[in-house]
């Protein structure tokens, strides 16, 4: 048995079908083909999958694709605006925020929803935050720092990419 | 234009960052089968039957392969880097829980899973054994009726046939005369540590794809030695080596789980038997059933004179390999042999025993054995440094390894110089400065720690060099990068040489049929040994390039040097790359190779005494200060300050040696504090991130730094070595030596869990906790 599943991501609409069991992480990945959200460890610990749903930022491994029906979901892919990358993607790279990447894109979105929230974080509220998130090659650290320098800029970002 | 020594920002940073970059993890291939395997639920038992028929009956399951399949192409289906040891499937017995005893092969994955769960296996339970030290007596249950050492390591050859036995492998050093130190020794101190068994938890878990194609087959893995994985599968198949292709991608995480043969035979072998591609992807929970750090005994014993040196050191290991070897023999030896410590000692006796459990098999996991050694030498240093009322950093200072002295291997210590990291322990520290450990619930101390590991050898690294027709330049090293940056590391190399830009050369993922042979991505091993060949190869391009610019110019190679991809005469004629390919192939195209390998030398050990005058191609030497709280009444211990230097000989990218050096340390943190699998009749309990917690931003020390000191290696690719493990060594008794320091309580086992300490903190004060 199939059920519907339209929804938006990264602004382009979609109209398909998955089986009920069919978790959102799978149905991206492997309907939509957007890989760059990664299957971890699949209990909603490690954040690796992490994406945005109406604004709001879900493990995408907990919850099935038929929820996210009627929907707008952003995915990492759908960070950069006209080839330019966003504030945050940029502060990954800038300060060596990541190793191996496969936590990155959960990290990314985690960051892009802290500063949606909290445009200016302290350095408390972006460790709490991003707690909901593991990382097992960069100690953190850098991704703190990163996190700090795109909220710099991410204002002079806002007027000319949205 | 230098690019050495210069932070450049890792090459594939913008495809990490838009999610673009390659991990097998996303491939599909078409008309593939996902396979499911279906796990022992015991320990050690003897294989009755396999029934299949359920699994075979559901609609999209395509077959069941189990070892009798195996057997039909593979007649001796064992493998493994040490030992020949570990069956593609189990083969009449299983020998660990979650051992692979069949695949279901399925046109879908929930297929697939659901198929695997309705295989029915009857077994004949064996006894089980799962401590190393019961293991090895010798009325031990028998986990493997003949020891099959592999060959390729002719130090391992003497225990083929051996049989009655759960020691795999036993290696010793013998320095000076034991007997005579400890005579002669006014203070002798004895005891017992041990770690438990953790696990990688690379997050992109292990996977590998297979795909017949003509008479070869090509396997897609993420695996951090692909050249291994061609020789192995070869052998297993009885075809030459170019038969078989081995290609990965970028990794998400290795650490050592992605060594060797994990699940590559097994899927070659599926592909072959259907013809159709196979895929098959672990989950996390069966990653901790697949390879793990090892779990080890360490009884170590040391005499010590009045005035504090250390004059005699024994040292006894047990390494919990679990049910197959792996590689696990090898960490035995060759981390075995640093027992002793970074310590400058007269009589020295190591013994370590590599011993099967029926536990998931151990492997080399960032450090390759050296953190569960350095738990016990560094942990009984303070202990010996408080008995004899000397200070930690001050005991070691009078006991360390200088150069020009032998190591207890007789190996002489070159390029290396502990007194450095000591003098920026202390610095970064403030050692001197008075602490204050506080008097309430909540207690402070500090405290800190060395590591000394050897570089594995002899290994070997080729790398090759392309100036393409447009005077681009491509680099093919079989060095997978799993996040350590090697990839923009060894662009540097190349950039160095040819005046290129880092970020303009391309670095072709590993591919046995393009990059040459690589040892494999492991031990800390790469910049030093790729890095040469890396090197080389460079400049026999540019020697190359030379040539042709000076017939082109008329003018001598001498005065030619080559900036930013342009050639330069002393006189100031110049000519491009591009233009170089032009003259050389007369139009723009054509091809320019350089090649380049490296292999260190090298001498054997003597194996009744493990002396030898070259050991290792590189000592790698790192150390780690803390300062923690520990709350007295619950035995919490928090990480307030934590720092992590090494010697690293030069750092050739200074952001990415500083960011190995931090993961490392909060990776360790984990291992320390709270990581340990629980097994229940070798069932692993905590099988999952959920119940296996790894360190979070939480658990980061609110002051955390890295710090390193450069003392350029004679034979370093421009004086550089190693540093990925560099980190792991010390922090963990570091932060036990800070607990000492605040409350004089001895924790003999990892890891460091509040009710592990409370207990100790319970003892101390004559009220111990009762049993759980």
């Amino acid at each position: 048995m199939k059920l519907p599943v339209n929804l938006s991501v990264n602004g382009q609409a979609y109209e398909e079908e998955a089986e009920p069991r069919t978790l959102l992480v799978h149905f991206l990945r492997e309907r939509l083909g957007l890989t760059g959200t990664h299957v971890g460890c699949v209990v909603g610990e490690c954040g690796a999958c992490s994406v945005m749903v109406d604004g709001a930022l879900v493990k995408s491994c907990l919850m099935l694709a038929v929820q996210a029906h009627g929907c707008e979901v952003t995915t990492v892919e759908g960070l950069a605006q006209r080839g330019k990358l966003h504030p945050i993607q940029e502060a990954f790279v800038h300060n060596f925020a990541m190793q191996c990447g496969f936590c990155t894109p959960g990290f990314l979105m985690a960051s892009h929803a802290l500063l949606e929230r909290t445009p200016n974080p302290t350095e408390e509220q972006i460790r709490q935050d991003l707690s909901s998130n593991l990382c097992m090659c960069t100690g953190y650290v850098q991704i703190v720092e990163a996190v700090k320098e795109a909220a710099s800029r991410l204002g002079e970002w806002r007027k000319t990419h949205t | 234009m230098r690019s050495i020594g210069q932070s450049v920002p890792r090459l594939e940073g913008h495809a990490k960052v838009t999610g673009s970059v390659e991990y097998i993890h996303h491939l599909r291939l078409p008309g593939m089968l996902y396979g499911k395997i279906h796990r022992s639920a015991l320990a050690h038992a003897r294989i009755v039957s396999i029934d299949a028929s359920a699994a075979l009956a559901l609609d999209g399951v395509h077959a069941v392969i189990t070892i009798q399949d195996v057997l039909s192409l593979v007649p001796n289906p064992y493998y493994g880097p040490a030992f020949h040891d570990q069956p593609i499937l189990a083969h009449g017995k299983v020998r660990h829980v979650g051992e692979p005893v069949a695949v279901a092969l399925a046109v879908d994955p929930h297929i697939a899973e659901q198929a695997a769960d309705l295989i029915h296996v009857e077994y004949e339970p064996l006894d089980a054994v799962f401590d190393e030290i019961e293991a090895a007596r010798p009325d031990a249950p028998i986990i493997h009726d003949v020891l099959k050492p592999a060959g390729m390591f002719t130090d391992l050859k003497h225990l083929g046939g051996r049989s009655g036995t759960n020691v795999a492998l036993d290696a010793r050093v013998r320095r000076g005369d034991i007997a005579k130190g400890f005579a002669e020794a006014d203070r002798i101190f004895e005891h017992t540590f041990r770690t438990g068994k953790v696990i990688h938890a690379t997050f992109e878990p292990m996977v590998s794809l297979a795909e017949k194609q003509g008479d070869g087959i090509t396997i897609h893995t993420a695996s951090q030695s692909p050249s291994f994985v061609r020789a192995e599968v070869s052998r297993l198949l009885g075809w030459a080596e170019n038969r078989v292709r081995v290609r990965t991608a970028f990794l998400g995480g290795g650490f050592g789980a992605k060594l060797y043969i994990k699940l590559e035979a097994l899927v070659a072998v599926c592909a072959l038997l259907t013809g159709k591609p196979v895929r098959i992807g672990l989950s996390m929970d069966e990653q901790f059933y697949t390879i793990t750090k090892h779990g080890a005994t360490v009884r170590i014993k040391t005499g010590v004179t009045d005035d504090g040196r250390m004059i005699a050191r024994e040292v006894e290991t047990y390494w919990n390999g679990g049910a197959y070897a792996d590689i696990g023999p090898r960490v035995t030896q060759k981390s075995g042999f640093t027992a002793a410590g970074p310590y400058d000692i007269e009589h020295v006796a190591l013994d370590n025993y590599a011993v099967y459990t029926n536990h998931p098999p151990a492997g080399a996991l960032r450090g390759f054995g050296i953190s569960q050694l350095v738990w016990a030498y560094e942990r009984q240093a303070d202990i010996i440094a408080r008995e004899m009322g000397i200070d930690p950093l001050a005991f070691r200072r009078k006991n360390v390894l200088r150069e020009g002295r032998p190591h207890a291997t007789g190996t002489v210590v070159t390029d290396m110089e502990i007194d450095a990291v000591l003098d920026l322990l202390e610095k970064r520290m403030d050692w001197r400065r008075p602490f204050d450990r506080g008097t309430g619930v909540i207690r402070r101390g500090r405290g800190l720690a060395i590591g000394l590991k050897a570089c594995i050898s002899p290994t070997t690294s080729v790398a090759t060099v392309l100036l393409y027709g447009d005077g681009s330049c491509a680099l093919h090293c079989g060095t997978v990068d799993m996040g350590q940056a090697s990839d923009t590391a060894m662009a540097q190399i190349v950039s160095e040489v040819l005046g290129i830009q880092t970020q303009s050369i391309r670095v072709v993922r590993p591919d046995t049929d393009v990059t040459p042979y690589d040892m494999a991505t492991l031990g800390s091993r790469s910049t030093f040994h790729m890095g040469n060949a890396v090197r080389a190869a460079a400049e026999d391009v540019l020697a190359q390039v030379f040539h042709i610019a000076a017939t082109s110019l008329d003018t001598e190679v001498s005065s030619l040097e080559c900036v930013d991809a342009e050639v330069v005469s002393s006189r100031g004629a110049r000519m491009t790359l591009r233009e170089i390919m032009l003259a050389r192939f007369a139009m723009q195209a054509g091809t320019i190779v350089g090649t380049g390998s490296f292999a260190p030398h090298y001498k054997k050990p003597d194996p009744a005494t493990g002396q030898s005058p070259d050991v290792t191609p590189f000592w790698m030497l790192g150390g780690a200060g803390a300062e923690i709280e520990v709350d007295t009444e619950t035995g919490r211990i928090e990480v307030t300050k934590l720092v992590n230097v090494a010697d690293v000989g030069r750092a050739l990218n200074p952001a990415s040696v500083d960011r190995q050096l931090t993961g490392a340390a909060i990776m360790q943190v984990g291992f320390t504090l709270f990581e340990e699998m629980v097994f229940s009749d070798g069932q692993v309990v905590n099988a999952s991130l959920a119940d296996y917690k790894i360190p979070g931003f939480l658990d980061v020390p609110r002051d955390i730094s890295a710090g390193y000191v450069e003392v350029p290696h004679r034979n370093g690719p421009y004086g550089a070595k190693g540093v990925g493990e560099t980190g792991v060594f010390s922090p963990s008794p570091a932060i036990a030596n800070a607990l000492y320091d605040a409350l004089g309580v001895i924790v003999h086992d990892l890891p460091l869990t509040p009710e592990r300490v409370l207990r100790a903190i319970r003892q101390a004060e004559n009220r111990p906790l009762g049993d759980e």
